[in-house]
């Protein structure tokens, strides 16, 4: 059982670290997106949408490569389309970035649900889903390979991208100039940096990410079945929280990510309990959550705060 | 010319506007929604298969809202119902805290008057409503003040935190329906004996309507012309402001809070004890995610509130009928109907705070004055 957990855990992780990954982006710019929850819905609409699209027609012989790529892009652009009426609203039309993601949650949950229950064909999903989340034959290799190796592409995509998304941050160029905009972006303008073309790619970019976390959800972990939005709600809303769990580093976010997964998943796993210690045991990722954030607010220090001028729209002319 | 010599500027920048004059901002407000309701009946006529066209849209809407008498009075409860939690989420928003976790402190509020109906039956009445009013409030104060206890003394990021005590308000109900409806059958069954009183019939729900409209004009006074309304805006404004005017801060953080949790708490009670006699993890019907909308809306105004609670129950119980009429099976439409005016309504503030001002053509390379559009 220890490894079914394992393993489970590793598998759920990946949507939080879609999603975590996808915040922290949004987040070094200085927006704090709560329309992450919609984004990551709408994320599993496209996705959904590509691989109906492609099993429609090439249902015989699908080609697994073609599938992925096709159905991961497809999931980028949808999360990205709607991660950039969010950008529009906030760094464009400066509104208010919590109201906006409040919007944006509604709308993409309620997009989400109205366009997969009515035009995306839902038959040859479970096909799709074994031939995404098909891992490496691991009958030889044991726990070892069972642990490693036995997950889908999109698994090991996730942990790469955060590797990626954190080298980037810490130690390129744009990586630095993204965070300054996010301490401060007067002075990341007044050195010349094009504060809200960064802001663009970065919403843009990390929506794109954190759409794939849904799809990846209903694609591999849960085997292609389609139920309803509101449950991508609620891992959104812990993605959100994850940042702050993982104190906006990205690596740090595979590590969290597996932990808090975990803990969600153990009420699932565990076998021969009531139906009252089972949903005890449901509110642990929430519990875990809240004793984290209060944790860290009282024994952070600086180097695990939020950036600067989080949550605050940059007007040029404003003194 | 010399190219080197040649600026490109801008062909418009930004700046802050005035003050617009009220009925200005109500006439971009009115454009906004109805360019945004446009849209949504195009869309709807465009994915239903039944061949309406979008004017059709706004019929049935209205007779989703107006066509029987029962209609009339379920829209005028939604909308004091949501009018209620928008008057919760107020003093706070005012404050700059932000409480996203009213559907917990409703939920919260809701299951203590439901405990109380289970276990207090032997008990009069009036005792036994007395006892549901006061636990149903002191339990959702509690829930609220303590993410606001933290905030005080701490300043733990709130609105993940009240986020969080939603879900875990959730867990708690469902797992009371586990310990109270055995055999996972996953649903309490109604208890109607003890409920508050009905005044008149019994689809009129009177008792909301009254309760939520005492509250609005109390609310209205208190963040207007009380001391503490006064004190709370301050703490909004600015904290060291606040500190330099001798309010202590801590506690007017805490204190509002507590208000915020007591008024969800009156809803969870109207919820429970009046309307629907048992609970379930969707009773709070994500009200305290709407109301967010609502107060944002209407600026923080209770009166202009009960306009902005009735634009969006309207629209929301409007969608029922269209999903009914244009024959689509579910209800996730009223969602993206939802969204999009907000987007509308979000988007049009920025016509209200800024203006566009266009770089004219010059001819003598100087910056021309800058024009009003």
């Amino acid at each position: 059982m220890a490894i079914s957990i394992i393993v489970g855990s590793i598998s759920l992780a990946t949507v939080f670290l879609f999603g975590c990954v996808g915040e922290i982006i949004t987040e070094k710019s200085g927006h704090l997106n709560l329309g992450i929850p919609g984004i990551m819905c709408s994320g599993t609409a496209g996705g959904c949408f590509g691989v109906a699209t492609y099993m429609n027609t090439y249902n015989a012989n699908p080609s697994w490569f073609v599938l992925v790529l096709f159905s991961v892009i497809c999931s980028i652009v949808f999360a990205a389309i709607v991660g950039g009426i969010y950008a529009i609203l906030t760094v464009s039309l400066r509104c208010n970035q919590n109201i906006t993601g409040l919007a944006i949650t509604t709308f993409g949950t309620g997009f989400t649900q109205f366009f997969i229950d009515n035009y995306v064909d839902k038959n040859y999903f479970d096909k799709a889903s074994r031939l995404i989340s098909q891992g490496i034959s691991v009958s030889k290799l044991g726990w070892f390979g069972e642990i490693f190796l036995s997950y889908g592409i999109l698994v090991y995509f996730a942990i790469a991208l955060a590797v990626i998304v954190s080298i980037f941050l810490k130690k390129t160029r744009v990586g630095l100039h993204l965070r300054s905009i996010g301490e401060n972006p007067a002075t990341a303008d007044a050195v010349g940096i094009n504060v809200g073309l960064y802001k663009y790619v970065a919403i843009l970019v990390g929506s794109g990410i954190a759409g794939l976390g849904g799809f990846f959800y209903i694609i591999d972990y849960i085997g292609g079945s389609w139920e309803n939005a509101s449950t991508i709600e609620a891992l959104g809303w812990l993605s959100i929280a994850l940042v702050i769990f993982t104190l906006w580093k990205p690596d740090l976010a595979i590590l969290g990510s597996i932990i808090f997964a975990c803990f969600y998943i153990i009420a699932f796993k565990i076998t021969g309990v009531s139906f009252t210690v089972m949903a005890e045991l449901k509110l642990l990722p929430y519990i875990v959550t809240i004793v984290v954030l209060i944790l860290t607010s009282i024994f952070g220090g600086k180097s695990v705060q939020p950036p600067a001028s989080l949550g605050l729209n940059y007007f040029r002319e404003e003194r | 010319m010399n190219k080197e010599n040649v600026v490109h500027e801008p062909l418009f920048h930004i700046v802050k506007a005035n003050i617009l004059p009220w009925w200005k901002k109500l006439l971009i407000y009115s454009i906004s929604i109805l360019i945004a309701l446009t849209l949504t009946s195009i869309f709807c006529a465009l994915s239903s298969d039944k061949g309406k066209s979008p004017f059709e849209m706004f019929g049935s809407m209205f007779i989703g809202i107006f066509g029987t008498e029962k209609k009339i009075w379920l829209f005028l409860r939604d909308t004091c119902l949501l009018l209620g939690v928008s008057l919760a989420i107020v003093p706070a928003f005012k404050m700059k805290f932000w409480n996203l976790g009213a559907n917990g402190q409703i939920l919260m509020g809701g299951l203590a008057c439901y405990v109380c109906l289970m276990n207090f039956q032997s008990l009069p009445n009036i005792v036994l409503w007395l006892i549901m009013f006061v636990s149903s409030i002191v339990m959702a104060m509690v829930w609220a003040m303590i993410p606001a206890i933290f905030k005080a003394f701490f300043k733990t990021n709130e609105s993940l935190f009240t986020l969080m005590m939603n879900y875990l308000a959730a867990g708690i109900v469902s797992v009371c329906i586990t310990i109270w409806a055995p055999g996972g059958s996953g649903s309490l069954s109604p208890i109607n004996k003890g409920v508050l009183p009905v005044i008149g019939k019994s689809y009129f729900y009177l008792l909301v309507i009254i309760v939520v409209a005492i509250l609005t004009f109390i609310m209205y006074f208190y963040l207007k012309d009380s001391k503490h309304g006064y004190e709370l805006a301050v703490v909004g404004e600015s904290e060291n402001t606040a500190k330099y005017i001798g309010v202590n801060v801590k506690k007017v953080v805490i204190r509002t809070l507590a208000l915020s949790g007591a008024i969800c708490g009156l809803i969870g009670l109207l919820l429970v004890g009046s309307i629907n006699h048992t609970i379930s993890t969707d009773t709070a019907n994500n009200m305290g995610f709407t109301a967010i909308m609502t107060a944002w809306l209407a600026k923080f105004n209770p009166i202009i509130m009960i306009g902005s609670c009735a634009l969006i129950t309207f629209v929301s119980r409007g969608m029922g009928q269209v999903r009914q009429d244009f024959g689509f099976y579910n209800n996730a439409l009223a969602n993206i109907v939802l969204g999009i005016i907000y987007f509308f309504i979000i988007g049009c503030e920025f016509f209200i705070s800024y203006k566009l001002v266009f770089t004219k053509k010059n001819n003598k390379g100087q910056k021309n004055k800058e024009e009003k559009i």
